[in-house]
């Protein structure tokens, strides 16, 4: 282990040669990734290519079967994720560890030091928060509760957790999956920052133009292995996408203009509280017609959270009306709703769209659990319904060893196109897709894009809520866009338009139809 | 087992030897063997109903209240109708005990719906009223008469379950407990209504999303436990003491919470569990008699078995789980 001159390793960080695996399934097949010290170094790569579970090794999460890990020229070996940041390297997941119902200091302290002690130092541990947020310019407030936070400010409070802490390594993952541009911007300017202040960052990431904006070096993953590390003066986003998926990825999906026809979803007025009874829509009103993809933009925690539930009734509605293919669905139950032509992929797929510890078969029948085919006479028909399951698996390209598997067990962008085969297994008129592609890779979300794109074509009406501009500009027809609960705009999915709509989330109105008529006559 | 024995040998007892009189001696004739099952019918009963409700995500620790309840319900109607056939009496006891436990699990489950109450909390308040109220019921309003003692009347000869065997105190009831835990697990995990009760269980967003109406399934999980423990203080009343007393239960409703546990929350193996639990209480009780050793430290042995054994069973669903 010690064979290496300590030292004068040029290295930060060198994992060599890590192999691990659960039983028959390998994860990490033989990973060699040296990171030098203040750089940006991508990890890039398709959700279960390995990207998490290498960082999962480095973080002390997980033991690695054999292979070596040497940080600041010394072997490491790391037992615990706080060992982990004793030496300095931390962790920002991509899906949040933060207790929900404590304030962000509380959270920062968790597992640190005595209750008594903490009662005394919890000032000092405040000023610390607010002295480090005002420094990165992040908006973290000590004492807000996380809980009432959104997705995208849980984020920011996350990566504060991590520099709170110490860290002289970062691993940011997927840190922009819930970012606008604008706040994207602002966190590629932080990593540089970060940089500069001597830290280095291991940024994981499947954005192609994030990562070749930011890095400095870059370490493409695939099926468990890091096939290529190279600087990115030396390299172009193609070679980087070829290099991902093994082929060359259409970042551009090609697509038919919209044949729009009759309206078969409009909301009027619409208004609801969120969970703290503040008002989170405020008269919202739009339709969506057959053969056409409507997309929702905006920062999260404007309303587009709380806009599908209530449209899948499962938010009270304060006023207002919703009509589905013109029959008014307001105040329905969400089980009469599911009786209709409705389809809904919820936004956050763990805390709603599926149950972890099921089956995929058993997670494929969650809407029609006491409907026919897949119950007669109240009991489970397991026949029918692990037939319906291979049949989504297969036409979904669903990587899984069979459809007993647990969906604990599957990636993100797996259990995704779970989700979304399942949803559209209903037959749908009306289709309510919200955060579509948060967290899951490349493949995964030209696949899933495109499969939306069909369902327009055979004349599905599609709302699709997005914090991602660029998966709304690559599928819908038309954008609107949401601020404070309010719609402030509608743009035609353009991208010429792109700069427009990154005005109006951050609550501009566009610039009105009037003034800019005298510029183009 | 062997964790026991060391343990014993600690406090100054033959180790083995004493663990040898537990095992052989609960097994040692044909009176033993049906002593054991006797026990192990509220155990099945109760484990399997407990199975449903943590299955739920509810945490009935009330099933000895239930029990309690469902005692008292059964004796009341076990006192109150002569001329009843024992074809139409023994059912109507049994399910006069089952409601009374579904009733005292459904107020829990129903301040937990309505008021967000911790069900924990309640049932374990819940739990107290019922044997408080028990002594009360005996010693007062329900009071045999003629008899010296705090105890009910007895229950009329065609409100009494019958014997499986003739000339020991096992009853039907074991074939029932174990048909009603076969059929809980067929509804939990073969049935629609068993299908939204575990997802509620797991994930209540993801339940309200599929249009299950989670507080429902809540009440219906909770009942179910109760029912069942309530089924299995009519048993005991109407199978074995054919009295209500005050003290009917050795704390089978607490046992019950770790039959269902060892059984991983699966009806079927709260058969097992269930049976397991029936031999470490019979061989506690032998343990005390053949060996002087205190109850205290027969009690530390069976935490150990379960603990053990619940421990295994959750290090393998954590490893399956990792893949």
């Amino acid at each position: 282990m010690t064979d290496d001159k300590p030292m004068n390793s040029p290295y930060l960080l060198q994992m060599k040669e890590i192999y691990k695996s659960f039983g028959p399934v390998t994860v990490s097949a033989g990973v060699t990734l040296e990171v030098k010290p203040g750089e940006i170094h991508a990890l890039l790569g398709e959700n279960g290519a390995g990207k998490s579970v290498l960082m999962s090794i480095l973080c002390g999460i997980l033991k690695p079967d054999s292979g070596s890990i040497h940080y600041k020229g010394a072997p490491l070996n790391i037992g615990s994720p706080r060992e982990a940041i004793r030496h300095g390297i931390g962790m920002v997941h991509q899906h949040f560890m933060l207790v929900p119902n404590l304030t962000v200091a509380e959270n920062y302290v968790l597992g640190q030091g005595t209750p008594l002690r903490l009662i005394n130092d919890m000032k000092a541990v405040h000023q610390r928060i607010t002295a480090l947020s005002d420094r990165y310019g992040l908006d973290v407030r000590p004492d807000a509760v996380i809980e009432d936070l959104s997705v995208g400010e849980q984020q920011r409070v996350e990566i504060l957790k991590v520099l709170f802490h110490g860290t002289d390594l970062l691993i940011l993952d997927e840190p922009t999956a819930v970012l606008t541009p604008q706040e994207t911007d602002r966190l590629l300017d932080l990593m540089r920052d970060l940089v500069a202040d001597g830290k280095t960052v291991i940024f994981i990431s499947h954005k192609l133009d994030e990562v070749m904006r930011v890095s400095d070096q870059i370490s493409v993953m695939r099926d468990f292995k890091v096939v290529h590390t190279t600087a990115v003066t030396d390299t172009n986003p193609r070679e980087l996408a070829r290099l991902m998926v093994g082929r060359d990825v259409l970042m551009e999906l090609p697509r038919g203009s919209a044949n729009p026809g009759q309206v078969v979803l409009s909301v009027d007025g619409l208004s609801c509280r969120n969970d703290l009874g503040l008002p989170a829509l405020k008269g919202v009103s739009f339709s969506v017609k057959a053969g056409e993809i409507v997309g929702i933009a905006g920062v999260s925690g404007n309303g587009q959270t709380e806009l599908s539930l209530a449209i899948s009734g499962l938010l009270p509605i304060d006023a207002g009306k919703v009509s589905l293919e013109g029959k008014d669905i307001t105040g329905l139950s969400p089980a009469e709703i599911n009786q209709l032509s409705f389809a809904h992929v919820p936004e956050d797929r763990h805390k709603m769209g599926v149950l972890l510890p099921f089956t995929l078969a058993e997670n494929a029948i969650l809407h029609r659990y006491n409907q026919s085919p897949f119950a007669k006479k109240g009991l489970l028909q397991r026949g029918v319904t692990a037939s319906f399951a291979r049949d989504l698996i297969k036409r979904f390209r669903v990587k899984t060893p069979d459809e007993e598997e647990f969906l604990a067990n599957l990636s993100g962008g797996n259990q995704q196109k779970l989700v979304v085969a399942r949803e559209l297994a209903r037959d749908p008129n009306f289709i309510l897709v919200s955060q579509l592609t948060r967290g899951i890779d490349i493949g995964a979300i030209e696949f899933i894009l495109q499969e939306m794109l069909k369902q327009r074509d055979a004349g599905r009406a599609i709302l699709l809520i997005s914090t991602e501009l660029e998966e709304l500009f690559t599928v819908c027809d038309r954008i609107l866009v949401m601020f404070h609960g309010e719609i402030l705009g509608e743009v035609p999915a353009d991208r010429s338009r792109l700069e427009e709509v990154g005005l109006m989330m951050a609550g501009q109105r566009s610039a009105p139809a009037a003034a800019m008529e005298p510029a183009l006559t | 087992m062997g964790f026991g024995a060391v343990l014993l040998e600690l406090n100054g007892y033959q180790g083995m030897d004493v663990i040898n009189v537990m095992i052989i001696g609960v097994f040692q004739d044909f009176r033993s063997i049906t002593e054991i099952l006797l026990k192990s019918i509220p155990l099945i009963l109760i484990g399997a109903g407990l199975c449903v409700a943590f299955r739920c995500n509810m945490w009935n620790i009330g099933a000895e209240g239930q029990l309690y309840a469902g005692a008292v319900a059964a004796t009341l109607v076990g006192v109150s109708f002569p001329g009843l056939t024992s074809w139409i009496y023994v059912p109507l006891v049994l399910i006069a005990g089952a409601l009374g436990g579904a009733f005292w699990g459904g107020i829990a489950g129903y301040l937990k719906v309505r008021f967000q109450a911790s069900e924990i909390v309640t049932t374990i308040m819940l739990n107290y009223i019922a044997l408080i109220a028990t002594s009360w019921l005996v010693t007062g309003p329900m009071k045999d008469t003629k008899a010296a003692y705090p105890q009910s009347a007895r229950l009329l000869r065609e409100a009494w379950v019958p014997d499986l065997i003739s000339g020991a105190r096992l009853h039907i009831g074991i074939l029932i407990a174990i048909a009603l835990a076969l059929v809980l697990y067929v509804y939990l995990y073969r049935s629609s209504a068993g299908y939204a009760v575990r997802v509620v269980g797991i994930n209540p967003h993801a339940a309200r999303y599929a249009g299950m109406n989670t507080g429902r399934n809540m009440m219906i999980a909770i009942c179910i436990s109760g029912g069942m423990a309530g089924l299995a203080g009519a048993f005991e009343i109407a199978g074995v003491t054919h009295r209500l007393y005050q003290n009917i239960s050795p704390g089978y409703g607490f046992e019950g919470i770790a039959v269902a546990l060892l059984a991983g929350n699966n009806p079927m193996y709260a058969i097992f569990s269930g049976g397991l639990f029936a031999v470490l209480r019979s061989g506690s009780e032998l343990m005390q008699i053949s060996s002087q050793v205190p109850q205290v430290l027969v009690s530390i042995i069976q935490g150990i078995v379960i603990l053990s054994v619940v421990t295994f069973g959750a290090l393998r669903f954590f490893s399956r789980r990792r893949g």
